[in-house]
């Protein structure tokens, strides 16, 4: 079974992401933020991260950047998931490093749709 | 709605454009008609419904079914299928190739293609892009280029996004260079296309379902012959031609035939 983190600090966000990625067969694991992200991809890799964009302690491009410097860290697949909905900042998203990128609000076709784009069945 | 009301409202698709209407829906049909009710200056679709059978007035008929017939797409549906199509079949074609989107929508499916001439010119082919659709309103949405949000995360990727849109409040309009590929009109699939020539790609899919079994039968075949001699023409991945039509799959890329020993043959 593949797994996903997901990086969001919105409890319901989280909830509702969690429910959309199991219905497709992932097993999730979740973080409040950049450094619980980092912390719980050291203990074991993810095989994809959801990363939202702006979060206390830790935001999600300085996660991207950090998790990329880490051992196995260029392995999962980074699909930003924020509402930031301007085009420069989906572009220095995908510049540092992210699969893809999806805009919130989302639903469950859009996120399938995502991840087979960044190459996950 | 009535039952009654439904059933005119399918009967006239049906006659106008061979939709296939499903009375039972009534939900979808109150939904599509309330706007042409309200821009009429109706109270409600009832009394649009009402005036239809009272006096068929003929802008009025078109906007009904017009409204009817708004197909549903989205960018690189069957992502697959378009890029195999881009790859191997258009460079395979050479020469003059012509590529037909007929019942377009809202553009999405000829736009994917006109991104993909941006990106990668196949070798050896000049390809020229038309669409067409049923729909005035569709066609003026399609040429705009303005899409939302949640129409350009269904089969975009973010670098195609970041690539060919701009944005312009909260909406996201495709480039002047890849909206300038294509070429629109309206057309409605029941008439004569033989008026249309003849095209090397016709992608007609996700069309024939939503049409009325008679209405498939015309499309089908009428569509079939604007294919040029060694054409393909695209149906829906899931959609196919009856057995014995003279048409074969072109590799393993669903939905894609080419008429079989490169003799056109109607299907």
């Amino acid at each position: 079974m593949k797994t996903c983190l997901v990086v969001d600090d919105s409890r319901v966000m989280r909830k509702v992401a969690r429910r959309i990625l199991e219905d497709l067969g992932f097993e999730v694991a979740e973080a409040a933020d950049g450094a619980e992200g980092l912390a719980w991809c050291r203990a074991m890799m993810p095989d994809v991260i959801l990363l939202d964009w702006h979060m206390p302690v830790m935001g999600g491009l300085e996660f991207l950047r950090r998790l990329r410097l880490e051992p196995g860290g260029v392995g999962p697949k980074v699909v930003f998931c924020s509402v930031e909905t301007d085009l420069a900042r989906i572009a220095e998203a995908l510049d540092e490093g992210a699969d893809e990128y999806i805009m919130k609000p989302f639903d469950g076709e859009i996120v399938a749709s995502k991840l087979a784009m960044a190459g996950l069945p | 709605m009535t039952p009654r009301e439904r059933e005119f409202i399918a009967r006239l698709c049906a006659a106008k454009a061979g939709l296939k209407v499903a009375v039972d829906r009534d939900y979808l049909i109150e939904t599509r008609l309330a706007p042409v009710a309200r821009r009429e200056g109706f109270d409600s679709t009832a009394d649009l419904v009402q005036a239809l059978r009272e006096r068929a007035d003929e802008r009025q008929v078109w906007a009904v079914t017009e409204a009817m017939g708004q197909g549903d797409t989205a960018f690189f549906r069957d992502r697959d299928v378009l890029e195999g199509l881009w790859s191997d079949v258009v460079p395979a074609l050479g020469g003059l190739v012509r590529v037909w989107s007929a019942g377009c929508a809202t553009g999405q499916e000829i736009y994917s293609l006109a991104m993909l001439l941006e990106e990668q010119r196949p070798e050896g082919a000049k390809v020229e892009l038309f669409a067409s659709d049923l729909s005035e309103r569709m066609l003026e949405k399609a040429q705009s280029g303005f899409y939302s949000q949640f129409e350009v995360q269904r089969g975009l990727s973010a670098r195609r996004l970041v690539r060919h849109f701009e944005q312009k409040d909260e909406a996201f309009v495709l480039s002047r260079r890849v909206r300038q590929h294509v070429r629109w009109r309206r057309v409605n699939l029941m008439e004569d296309l033989a008026r249309l020539g003849e095209f090397e790609v016709v992608l007609c899919r996700n069309v024939l379902p939503g049409l009325t079994e008679a209405a498939q039968e015309r499309v089908r075949e009428q569509v079939t012959r604007t294919v040029s001699p060694g054409g393909v023409l695209v149906l829906g991945a899931g959609e196919t031609l009856p057995a014995g039509s003279g048409w074969a799959a072109v590799g393993s890329l669903p939905g894609v035939y080419r008429v079989q020993g490169g003799r056109r043959a109607v299907a």
